[in-house]
């Protein structure tokens, strides 16, 4: 601990209280390789070993002899401690002004700090060591934690934050956290050996509360946004009280029954005493419910200690019903519980819901717990089936009714879910829980491995993510779980936190060359044995010493064994030439269309302002290219006083004019290339020539940088029409709607071609579609595709409009100023048995498992699919590494490794409730690309239903559901229950829909975009966040730290029409653009303080900014902008919309649940599911 | 014992199918060098491309002979593989030199198990034809 906090406060000395980074450099610059000894090396001069960035605080936990704490350490470290620290990627380009220009947000996104394997404990550092963004919104999906100042500062342990001093309102997402913390299940799963306790048998299927924790409370009482309205009953502190003991009371069994007893007592007499439950739940409640209270504790009666008991039952129970209503998310705030109740009426003439309850206990009894044998209770034939849960219905409609019952009924709900979390196994059924959309995005679901190595820390999903949490041992399991098995990996991304290492010999396993990493096996203090291949190797000596604390002898201190993901200065051993300079070629169309559209004056504009914070060093070179029906060059050398142009005629056998001056210094010629960034618009103004050679100013463009390698960026505007790769317009307008998408495929493999030539010499070939008409973007995007680049869209792109101005002025800012690695490769490999099946991303595969990226980005993300060759039962785990051999901007060559392990699992239940839904509707994406292109868009969207089926199939097996659509439930398991809506999300997104009218080309781009975009980015494309802002107020938390700052968190919306209140205002973010919608009775007291407006008539049709007005509500609602914007790589646009716009379609078509023309609603789609689903 | 037109062909086709036994060892060579990561997938497709339509042609001109010479039997034991290669050359991946292979495509799983049988499944062919086309020869040199 002394390490760290010692290294920690020398960084806050050095650093001024206004300083960006503790890694910053004296001199501006973007990139922080150049000090790398900053924070611990120049405290250890002397070691062979310079840990450039901080060193994580758990790696500091060597330094102390108490490291069984493990990597929740570091919350101990006082806050204070952090405060004047910005973690800070310690490879990163980003400009400290970036922080306050807003342009990379993305680079600091708390997701990447030391705390990889726990996500939990991220949220208190990030908030408080950036300075700059105290509202940050922990991009693990955590769910933003409002007051983390109400932490004390030495708090010994990191849990009872939530609980103690918390009465804010808390997601529901952290039980999976606590329970994996404090092990609790060993309290109730031996509780539940005893068939004397209460709570167990009435376990309904819909919750989430864990039992687990003795030492902490139910989250129940947190995060109640609104008191929920069937309850009069404020929360209060006290609620902490009766909550806890009673969920303590399977565990402590003197205060259990007391507690217990009485709320259980009617729920069962009015529920429960039916045949409603099946055979091994009878074994524990049923009809004998009487007698077992005798049996369980003193107050045996079932009305008689009630009344007393009673206030702090109904206090704790407050979440009830919204519990059961929601299923799951615990969270739901009243209003939205309202409705929820209320239609359940309907539905509960049905069975549905109680064909869960019965059916879900009992495999899981069965499975891990002897059953009880019948006899010992009184109970009747033991029944099944459709008739017994008609009165578990008539118990539901009395629920709603009586509020006394439900909250008892949601009391026991919360123990008995409480035990199947523990074993991570609810189910829920989808055709009754329309809610089931959380409010706050939840975490990925926790992977926990095997006892030896429980605590190694592992990477962060923001990284790394596999769509089974728990690998299935053999295929045959795999393909009885109908999942797809893959993988989706972040690898450049930005990360505000990363350990680097310089040292002589990376250690690497002989046989198959694995970095050593947090998963392998120590045999003794002299060898390792590879967690991939299990070869057994020599440790050199030098691993024996710790940076850290300077100490010998133990290998486990080393940062390669504390950190998942981790960053080697490459020695000359990992370079095929000396590491390449930062070179930029900039390729211009300057046809007629490009000249109407007014692209090149912004675009040149931009470049000159962020000339400076291009990455490189002092080799940088630049160089520009024009094309229209001829290729202008220009040639800047010392020799001239201006900037020169040559024009080449010849487009056919493309020659460079003046090779050595063509590409030109940055730092030397700085004042020239700005005097021709000026020119270039000037000189390109006037009418020009409508034809475009973009084939052969590509050809070009290779010729003049295979000797270096580097970037070309593309701006294009029309279709290339002349000269090599010219092309002819493929789309028809009039099939835009049609059901069958034709010429997906590229047209001519000319593009291709140049960009696997491009991949070859080290460039990437990114490209900027402007377009205004179309452009056969299938055959163009093959140059990025295939050379690590990217693909940029904007339709119809004109400058004279705001909002695309600002559109790309954002984007290509971000563009220009981000971290960029250069002649990058790949290696992904995986343990013995899984082998890579596809690739999805843009790259070039060079072998099995090897992806040439001539660039690589910070915001491009990866996917593999994986098979199971052969039968993994023999291992502990499986891991996964993925290494990314780069050259940085500073010329320095780099590796950076992640490692990921993953435990096996061996039953069908097992995979089916570690299924990360998330993740794999990620890759399903990427799949239903391909699909797309090599056979149809039917097929495609045909398999993305046939996945919802067979999943929910293959659970309905595993679960030993009744057979058949008799049953009217359609049950899944918590860990899949959004997949169907985001596979019906996924069908309507604009790569994949049919029968709205979509241009081929925004159709292709939105398809790149899914084959490359981080899974974050992606799953907002997919299912964009609906929030509603006129109750902002509402959910905003005042940051105590922070005067000034305000953390407005308000509750995502299912994207339904039901969900839009007429007198609401609602923000939907995709990620690409915010659209603000106003209806019509808003309140005039929102509009005038939102947009200054006095009526709602008043409003425009459509804007494109908020004004800043003066007043609260305005700047709360510019702080949840900003806070939105924080995680993604550039801000997003913003629109304005009324709910009689013209363009209101913007909003409408977005709500994916409702039904549109020829796709389903949701409902319809679970209809459509359930009837096939066997 | 006479030399007639259908020996001839017989005989032309021995040659020529030691040839395509060849081609066909060359190909499961190659893609397992590519699946054992020992040569890159751009080289690897320079080498293969240009051998099919060879290989295509050569298995063609040798129906063409028995078709003249009427050989019937020869030719309806290798009419399924001349459809499945006109069938596989219709849908090659877009490309504008000769050849079925795309580096960028190819190192997919699926393509590369596809790939590979499709090797050993012609090597086997060949080879059975061989021997067919052995015993053609004999019986139309011992004839008459």
């Amino acid at each position: 601990m002394f390490g760290i906090i010692g290294a920690r406060r020398g960084c806050a000395r050095h650093i001024p209280s206004t300083g960006p980074t503790p890694c910053d450099s004296p001199k501006p610059s973007r990139d922080r390789n150049s000090e790398p000894s900053f924070c611990v090396s120049s405290r250890h001069p002397s070691n062979d070993y310079q840990v450039m960035a901080n060193i994580p605080p758990y790696n500091s936990s060597s330094g102390q002899s108490n490291t069984a704490l493990g990597p929740y350490q570091f919350n101990q470290v006082p806050p204070n401690h952090f405060t004047g620290s910005v973690k800070h990627d310690a490879n990163s380009n980003m400009p400290p002004p970036a922080f306050n220009n807003q342009a990379n947000h993305y680079s600091q996104s708390a997701s990447s700090s030391p705390a990889f394997n726990n996500p939990m404990m991220m949220p208190p550092q990030n908030m408080q060591s950036s300075p700059i963004r105290p509202s940050i919104k922990p991009s693990t999906n955590q769910s933003p934690i409002p007051n983390l100042q109400n932490i004390p500062s030495s708090s010994a342990s990191p849990h009872p934050m939530y609980n103690t001093n918390n009465p804010s309102p808390y997601p529901p997402n952290h039980h999976s956290q606590q329970i994996n913390d404090n092990a609790p299940p060993l309290i109730p799963s031996s509780q539940y050996n005893q068939p004397t306790n209460g709570p167990n048998p009435t376990r309904l299927p819909v919750s989430q509360y864990p039992p687990s924790s003795a030492s902490f409370p139910p989250p129940i009482n947190q995060r109640p946004p609104f008191p929920p309205l069937s309850q009069p009953v404020p929360f209060g502190n006290q609620m902490v009280g009766p909550p806890r003991s009673n969920l303590m009371m399977p565990g402590s069994s003197t205060l259990g029954p007391n507690m217990m007893a009485p709320p259980l007592a009617p729920s069962r007499n009015n529920a429960m005493n039916g045949p409603a439950t099946g055979p091994p739940l009878t074994s524990l409640p049923g009809p004998n419910d009487l007698p077992r209270n005798q049996t369980s504790g003193p107050p045996s009666l079932p009305s008689g200690p009630m009344p007393p008991i009673r206030p702090p039952t109904n206090q704790s129970m407050a979440m009830g019903p919204p519990t059961q209503a929601m299923g799951y998310s615990n969270n739901l705030s009243g209003p939205q519980s309202l409705p929820l109740l209320s239609s359940q009426q309907p539905i509960s003439g049905q069975p549905p819901m109680p064909g869960a309850m019965p059916g879900l206990p009992k495999p899981n009894i069965q499975s891990r717990y002897p059953q009880m044998p019948p006899s010992n209770y009184q109970q009747g034939p033991p029944s099944q089936g459709m008739p017994p849960q008609i009165p578990q219905q008539a118990m539901y409609q009395q629920m709603n009714k009586m509020p006394g019952l439900t909250q008892q009924m949601g009391q026991l709900n919360v123990t008995q879910q409480g035990f199947d979390q523990l074993w991570g196994h609810q189910m829920v059924d989808l055709m009754q829980c329309k809610h089931i959309l959380s409010e706050y995005p939840e975490d990925p679901p926790e992977i926990r491995l095997g006892p030896n190595f429980a605590e190694a820390p592992n990477c962060s999903p923001e990284i790394f993510r596999c769509t089974i949490n728990k690998i299935p041992d053999t295929n045959s399991l795999l393909q009885k779980s109908r999942l797809p098995l893959g993988i989706l990996i972040h690898p450049f991304k930005d990360l505000n936190y990363l350990p680097v290492i310089q040292c002589t010999t990376i250690v690497r396993c002989r046989a198959c060359r694995t970095y050593i990493n947090p998963f392998v096996y120590f045999v003794d203090g002299k060898r390792w044995k590879c967690n991939l291949c299990y070869r057994v190797n020599d440790l050199p000596e030098e691993f024996q010493y710790d940076p850290v604390s300077k100490s010998y002898g133990d290998p486990t201190r080393r940062p390669e064994i504390k950190s998942a993901t981790i960053e080697f200065i490459a020695p000359s051993e990992y370079m095929l030439r000396p590491p390449q300079p930062a070179v930029y070629l900039f390729l211009l169309d300057v046809s007629q269309i490009a000249r109407e559209s007014g692209y090149l004056d912004l675009v040149c504009g931009i470049i000159k302002e962020h000339l400076e914070q291009l990455p490189g060093d002092a080799r940088t070179q630049i160089g520009f290219i024009c094309y229209d029906a001829h290729i202008h060059y220009y040639v800047i050398s010392d020799g001239l006083t201006r900037p020169q142009e040559l024009t080449v005629l010849d487009i056919d056998e493309v020659f460079l004019p003046s090779p050595e001056s063509l590409l030109v210094n940055v730092g030397e010629q700085r004042d020239m290339v700005r005097e021709l960034l000026t020119q270039i618009p000037r000189r390109h103004s006037g009418p020009g020539s409508p034809a475009s050679a973009l084939g052969a100013a590509l050809q070009a463009a290779y010729k003049l940088m295979s000797p270096t390698g580097g970037r070309i960026t593309v701006f294009q505007t029309c279709l290339p029409n002349i000269g090599p790769g010219a092309l002819q317009s493929r789309e028809d307008p009039n099939a835009r709607s049609s059901k069958e998408v034709a010429h997906l495929n590229p047209a001519t493999d000319f593009y291709k071609r140049l960009a696997l030539d491009c991949s070859g010499a080290q460039i990437a070939v990114d490209l900027f579609l402007l377009s205004s008409q179309y452009c056969d973007l299938a055959t163009l995007s093959g140059m990025s595709k295939f050379s690590g680049g990217s693909v940029y869209h904007i339709p119809v792109f004109n400058a004279a409009r705001p909002r695309q101005a600002t559109h790309l002025r954002n984007m290509f800012t971000r563009y220009l100023t981000r971290k960029i690695g250069f002649e990058a490769v790949m290696r992904v490999r995986c343990s013995r048995g899984i082998t890579i099946h596809t690739f999805h991303g843009n790259f070039f595969v060079r072998s099995t498992d090897l992806l040439s990226l001539p660039n690589v980005s910070p915001d491009a993300g990866f996917g593999m699919q994986l098979t199971i060759e052969e039968s993994l039962s023999d291992l502990q785990q499986v891991c996964f590494q993925a290494a990314l051999l780069y050259t940085s901007s500073k010329g320095e060559r780099r590796i950076r490794v992640h490692t990921m392990a993953l435990p096996i699992a061996t039953t069908l239940t097992d995979v089916l409730h570690a299924a990360d839904q998330t993740c794999i509707v990620g890759l399903l994406s990427k799949m239903a690309v391909d699909r797309c292109v090599t056979a149809s868009m039917s097929e495609a969207k045909e398999a993305l239903i046939n996945v919802a089926i067979d999943v929910l199939s293959a659970h309905k097996l595993s679960q030993n559901l009744p057979a058949g659509p008799a049953s009217s439930a359609l049950m899944a398991p918590i860990a899949l229950r959004l997949l169907p809506m985001f596979l019906l999300a996924l069908m309507k997104t604009k790569a994949l829909r049919t029968g709205t009218s979509t241009r081929l080309d925004e159709r292709v781009a939105a398809m790149c975009d899914l084959k490359c975009q981080p899974l974050p980015q992606l799953l907002r494309t997919v299912y964009p966040d609906l929030y509603p802002i006129h109750t902002l107020e509402q959910h905003t938390h005042k940051d105590e730290s922070e005067e000034e700052e305000v953390n407005p968190d308000p509750p995502r919306l299912q994207l339904t029409s039901e969900r839009i209140n007429l007198n609401g205002a609602y923000l939907l973010d995709d990620g690409e653009t915010m659209v603000i919608y106003v209806c019509n009775a808003v309140s005039p007291a929102f509009l005038s303080e939102i947009f200054g407006v006095a009526a709602f008539s008043q409003l425009p049709d459509e804007a494109t900014a908020l004004p800043h007005l003066d007043n609260k509500s305005s700047s709360i609602l510019h702080a949840f902008i900003d806070k939105l914007n924080d995680d993604r790589p550039y801000p997003s646009n913003l629109i304005v919309l009324r709910d009689n716009s013209p363009s209101r379609t913007k909003f409408t078509e977005r709500l994916i649940e409702d039904r549109v023309e020829s796709a389903f609603s949701y409902y319809e789609f679970l209809q459509h599911v359930k009837s096939q689903v066997k | 014992m006479a030399f007639s037109f259908p020996a001839f062909s017989y005989i032309i086709a021995l040659i020529i199918d030691a040839f395509l036994i060849f081609f066909s060892i060359f190909h499961v060579i190659a893609f397992d060098e590519l699946k054992t990561d020992y040569k890159n997938p751009i080289d690897q497709c320079n080498s293969l491309n240009p051998l099919v339509l060879p290989e295509y042609l050569l298995h063609l001109f040798i129906n063409v002979l028995f078709l003249l010479s009427q050989e019937w039997f020869a030719l309806i034991i290798n009419l399924p593989l001349i459809i499945y290669h006109i069938f596989r050359y219709r849908n090659r991946p877009v490309m504008s030199g000769p050849g079925l292979y795309d580096p960028t495509s190819i190192m997919n799983a699926d393509v590369l198990t596809v790939c590979q049988r499709e090797g050993w499944i012609k090597l086997a062919f060949y080879l059975l034809s061989f021997f067919i086309y052995l015993y053609g020869m004999i019986v139309v040199l011992i004839a008459v």
